[in-house]
């Protein structure tokens, strides 16, 4: 393929980019809102409220906060690797972004038609886990180039952790990979589609219970979160790997984070939960459930209104009205027959993802941290174990299954 | 130009950097980093030959888990830069010769075979991942097997020898 036939698909590719970074970047700052209000309600608090209403403007006011801080470089920092590392971390988080099929539909986009996804990768799992294995550097390396003791300590643990919890994450989905057949995501998905007696969905997540709880607890361990987020234990190292950074360095660490994050629960819901796959038929007596997403919306959008009639005056409520009235626009645009069929796939899939990502920040607000030791021993001698234990038995159940039996195998 | 031509150039000449850099940076970080930088343009290459799979293992266990050993063991010693020094003895009567006949060489049969240099296409093979698992695992699967055993008793060396000093 010449330079002027790949020009066109060199567009698409550039635009759904900035389409999903864009998205991404927002999901990303307003996860950090939700994960500050679901903590303080857990812990009988408000969380942030006093930044426009319900505390909704505090991820902008954080960023520009971020934005403008200055940039203070420790004495003895190894310069290249030290502004190195926060945007490898970042970066490498975001690109993993780039392989996650958000439904299986396809647009249109100056006349292209293309896929939810930025990129169809053949073996999008596996190239996920590259992704995953080289995230480690951002961490490790902001911890040595900082030059100081605490940040090396929690570069150090991290680099640990995230090696030892790497192997049962990768060996907890190869029962998904067994059953499925195919590292391709699509595929997975795919191989998960249909209904047991009619109305149980035949996701992974029956048959891979085991690997499921697997692959979440790994993952938390992975993107350094509580109760595993050793790295960054204030108690002991102050902030761990990121102590010596301040300013848009911390902030990309920040959103690294949270994007590791967003990713793990999206391939948690590729895997186990059956992808964008609807959770009820669509057919007979559940066909109404096309209209789910209207009803999400519109419901949402009631509620704003209400709410910023009811108990704001002023700017809150003129912000509130408009997003209950964009969620009400959002509720009517997507009942058009045109549109219906496109958004059921990422209805389906980011309500997933999102529920992940409440478990997530609910893990967080409920569990205490870890020992250092016992987290090391957790995952070597429970987690580890117990992933090759389902890889095997999965294993025998899909060789017994294609060979029809004992019998077949011995032959 | 195609693209595949493009990034071949780009991903080569990333990977050339990159040794180079391996070779003549002084911190040991530095040039365990430029290492992962030669792991990942190599990545690149195979991907553009379409062997997706080789690419994604070769990121995940050299550049992900073998080259993160390297650098946590650099971590952990907290070594530093190195000096340095002029050249030995070794170095100036064999070393240089050698590389000098070497560079000669492999300039004289990339010269030589130019013609055949260049790309060929990427193979044809419906799903080159079962391929390869079947040549692991039916034809291969006796030395495969051996080199797991090899490895193991590696792991079980070190242990033992990691223990013999406490």
């Amino acid at each position: 393929m010449t330079l002027f036939e790949a020009y066109p698909l060199l567009l698409v590719a550039l635009v759904k980019t900035g389409i999903l970074l864009f998205l991404a970047l927002t999901a990303v700052a307003y996860l950090s809102w939700f994960e500050r209000k679901v903590v303080g309600h857990i812990q009988s608090r408000l969380g942030p409220y006093r930044v426009g209403p319900h505390g909704l403007l505090q991820p902008l006011a954080d960023g520009l906060k971020f934005l403008f801080k200055e940039g203070v470089e420790p004495q003895g920092a190894d310069r290249l690797v030290y502004y190195l590392a926060p945007f490898l971390a970042l970066s490498l988080a975001l690109s993993g972004l780039a392989v996650i099929p958000f439904g299986p539909a396809e647009i249109e986009i100056f006349g292209v038609r293309t896929t939810l996804a930025v990129a169809e990768v053949e073996l999008g799992l596996l190239f996920l886990f590259a992704i995953t294995a080289l995230g480690v550097y951002g961490v490790a390396l902001a911890g040595w180039a900082s030059n100081s003791k605490y940040a090396l300590m929690g570069g150090l643990r991290s680099s640990a952790q995230m090696i030892s919890y790497e192997i049962s994450l990768t060996l907890s989905v190869i029962g998904v990979v067994l059953l499925a057949g195919s590292f391709n995501l699509r595929e997975i998905v795919a191989a998960q589609q249909g209904y047991w007696f009619g109305a149980v969905p035949r996701w992974f997540l029956l048959p891979q219970l085991v690997g499921f709880l697997c692959y979440f607890t790994s993952a938390i361990a992975e993107t350094n979160r509580a109760p595993f987020d050793l790295p960054e234990a204030e108690t002991e190292l102050v902030a761990g790997f990121h102590t010596e950074y301040s300013s848009f360095q911390f902030a990309m660490f920040f959103m690294a984070e949270y994007t590791a994050m967003v990713i793990a629960s999206c391939l948690a819901t590729l895997l186990f939960l059956g992808g964008w796959e609807s959770p009820l038929p669509t057919t007979g007596a559940f066909a109404w459930t096309v209209y789910l997403p209207t009803v999400v919306l519109g419901g949402g959008g009631a509620l704003l209104l209400v709410d910023a009639l009811r108990h704001h005056r002023g700017f809150a409520r003129g912000v509130l009205a408009l997003l209950g009235a964009l969620l009400g626009g959002a509720a009517w645009a997507v009942a058009q027959p045109m549109i219906l069929p496109l958004v059921q796939g990422p209805f389906w899939f980011l309500t997933k993802v999102f529920l992940l990502l409440f478990v997530y920040v609910w893990v967080r607000g409920t569990l205490p941290r870890f020992r250092y030791d016992k987290l090391m021993a957790f995952g070597w001698k429970v987690l580890l174990p117990v992933a090759t234990l389902n890889a095997l038995v999965t294993a025998l159940v899909v060789l017994l299954r294609e060979s029809g039996g004992l019998a077949g195998v011995l032959r | 130009m195609t693209l595949e031509l493009v990034l071949f150039i780009v991903l080569a000449a990333v990977a050339i950097a990159g040794a180079l850099s391996l070779i003549l940076a002084r911190h040991p970080i530095r040039s365990a980093l430029s290492l992962i930088v030669v792991m990942v343009a190599l990545a690149g290459l195979y991907l553009l030959q379409g062997a997706d799979f080789i690419a994604a293992v070769q990121v995940i266990v050299y550049a992900g888990a073998i080259m993160v050993l390297f650098v946590f063991v650099i971590m952990l010693l907290n070594a530093g830069e190195e000096e340095r020094t002029s050249w030995s003895r070794m170095a100036r009567y064999a070393g240089l010769p050698l590389a000098i006949y070497l560079t000669v060489q492999f300039a004289w049969w990339v010269a030589d075979g130019a013609s055949a240099l260049a790309l060929p296409a990427a193979p044809a093979e419906s799903e080159p991942t079962r391929r390869l698992a079947q040549l692991l695992f039916r034809e291969f699967v006796l030395p495969f097997e051996l080199t797991a055993i090899l490895i193991l008793v590696a792991i079980l060396g070190t242990v033992v020898l990691g223990r013999r000093e406490s």
